[in-house]
């Protein structure tokens, strides 16, 4: 059974909210996309759709956050962090107000839409601001679990989802501590990390790998900021050599992140597969993966190059 | 309210104005010009209609109040200080390191509900606020003051569509209609035309009223049915940049200019202020 997180997500949205009265949803128009159809219909007085107006939307979500609610707004990953960038920054970043912002149909995996739908720099940016936390989930009971870990952590949260159906890698009733890593599997010469839907690329180069005689350790780094610095240091100590594979730029992304931490140590050795500095297309996202060198064999290469 | 109340409220607009020119010059920065045009409706609010405690900042069922136009931040800080919210001392620590008097009003102020800066993010701000009163049931009323200049900026718009599909009756905004921004007048820059048939093309309540005339906020203030499920409100003030300094009146210059000593004597001998 496999489903996509954005609709993991909607589904704890609607379990949190019956527990909970303060979670509302405030969204853009975009409602059927991040599931919250079933939602809408238990709680239409805590749903509220700003129309085609992403500003507006966290304006509004701010302003409901100052009465005590914690509202889910949901829209495009390129335009939660772009379109609405001045308002995430000044209106919820600046009061550090309990807001999770859900950036849904990220990366390239968008798809057909096309370069203008598909967010390859919103983690650079969510990033960079001042007391904004980052997660971006790989699997649907992943995704549970940082939907309600976003939801009460303080201060405002980006919640960066994918469009596409993923398989489950992890046991019902795993945590997912922000600020954490999760290790999937152990080795000594290389450390994959990855995030979303390439972490299910990261294991599928792993298992290529370990055929040519390589042992990797596969890191799922879903907690982008805070990061899990201690799971790199150990990478570094362990493993010597880092790849970090998003679809994203590798500008400023969990290979900027880790880049930085590499640099403090000044020890480690690291290769950054991602999107080199270069807008999406439209495709399908398989056909779209290859051709922007985001496929496990792109990361056997990437491995590789840098044993030497 | 008797003429005396109106006196008072006249005497408190006063004293906002006299703060305003003292807290911009001793800051050596600051915008007098948008903060002179909205003293008589701060006063308005924070002197008579408001229910608010400013022992209790954060006390649930307050009115709330955002200055979306946060430039006048001198003019609200000092209603916010002569209300009682913290010492009218402290207003000379104006855009200093050593307040949070920002240039632009933060939560982190005392009696601020939201912070503002960046223009036309507050109506948006005030509807979410004026949701979340009616969600949970509570009473108060939400205030907002937006410029002119600043209704150029599209959010305003998405904002006004959101009050009005939301039926927010317990929502009230100002416009500090003053008729000039930053290079020019708003005619000149960016042309609002019947900015009031604007607002009631787009289903608020519109109430023209002269921004300088304490009896005509008033009446405007009391005229709004306390139904939260009802129709949003624009008061559209009429107002002059600078009101109440002769050589700052209806004039880009004073925008976001500081009074030289002499200037300074000059405006505070008109308001009737001390120099200090």
């Amino acid at each position: 059974m496999s489903k996509a997180n954005r609709v993991a997500m909607g589904e704890t949205v609607l379990e949190l909210a019956k527990k909970d009265p303060r979670i509302v949803i405030v969204e853009a128009d975009m409602s059927g996309s991040v599931n919250f159809g079933p939602f809408i219909e238990a709680f239409p007085e805590r749903h509220f759709d700003c129309g085609i107006a992403e500003q507006n939307m966290v304006g509004v979500a701010a302003g409901l956050s100052t009465c005590g609610y914690i509202p889910f707004t949901a829209t495009f990953a390129v335009f939660a962090s772009m379109r609405a960038l001045d308002q995430v920054r000044n209106a919820l970043c600046y009061n550090h107000f309990n807001v999770v912002v859900v950036g849904s149909h990220a990366g390239i995996e968008t798809g057909p839409d096309g370069a203008t739908h598909q967010a390859i720099e919103d983690i650079a940016i969510m990033r960079a601001l001042p007391g904004m936390t980052v997660l971006a989930p790989s699997t649907p009971v992943m995704t549970a679990y940082l939907t309600e870990a976003a939801a009460y952590c303080v201060g405002p949260v980006y919640l960066r989802l994918g469009r596409d159906k993923m398989n489950e890698l992890y046991e019902v009733g795993a945590s997912f501590p922000i600020g954490g890593s999760k290790q999937l599997t152990d080795g000594s010469d290389v450390t994959i990390m990855a995030f979303g839907t390439m972490v299910h690329h990261a294991m599928a180069a792993a298992e290529k790998l370990k055929e040519l005689g390589v042992s990797v350790r596969v890191v799922d780094m879903y907690s982008i900021k805070p990061i899990d610095r201690e799971a790199v240091e150990k990478a570094v100590c362990e493993t010597g050599h880092i790849v970090t594979v998003e679809d994203h730029s590798v500008i400023g992304g969990l290979g900027g992140a880790v880049a930085e931490i590499i640099a403090e140590l000044g020890a480690g050795k690291l290769s950054r597969v991602g999107i080199q500095d270069k807008m999406g297309k439209a495709g399908q996202p398989q056909d779209l993966f290859r051709m922007y060198g985001l496929m496990p064999e792109n990361i056997v290469s990437s491995v590789q190059a840098l044993l030497g | 309210m008797t003429p005396a109340d109106i006196g008072y409220l006249e005497r408190m607009a006063k004293q906002i104005r006299i703060d305003t020119i003292d807290q911009v010059y001793h800051a050596n920065s600051g915008h007098p010009g948008g903060s002179l045009s909205a003293a008589d409706i701060l006063a308005a609010l924070y002197f008579y209609k408001m229910t608010i405690d400013p022992q209790r900042p954060d006390w649930a069922d307050r009115d709330r109040f955002i200055l979306s136009k946060g430039h006048a931040s001198p003019a609200y800080y000092s209603a916010l200080a002569r209300r009682g919210y913290f010492d009218p001392a402290r207003l000379r620590d104006f855009r200093s390191v050593r307040d949070y008097l920002e240039g632009a009003p933060s939560t982190k102020l005392t009696g601020v509900d939201m912070s503002a800066g960046p223009l036309g993010q507050g109506l948006s701000v005030a509807v979410g606020m004026a949701l979340g009163g009616r969600l949970a049931g509570k009473g108060y009323k939400t205030y907002c003051m937006i410029g002119d200049g600043e209704t150029q900026e599209g959010q305003i718009w998405e904002a006004l569509m959101t009050g009005a599909k939301y039926k927010l009756g317990n929502l009230v905004a100002f416009l500090d209609n003053n008729h000039i921004q930053m290079c020019g007048r708003n005619d000149g820059v960016m042309p609002l035309g019947d900015v009031a048939a604007k607002y009631r093309a787009f289903d608020w309540r519109v109430i023209c009223i002269n921004g300088h005339n304490m009896n005509e906020i008033v009446e405007a203030l009391d005229s709004i049915d306390n139904e939260p499920d009802g129709v949003p409100t624009m008061i559209v003030a009429d107002t002059i940049k600078g009101k109440g300094v002769s050589f700052m009146e209806d004039t880009c210059k004073w925008h976001g200019a500081v009074p030289s000593p002499e200037q300074y004597a000059q405006a505070m001998k008109e308001l009737g202020g001390k120099i200090s």
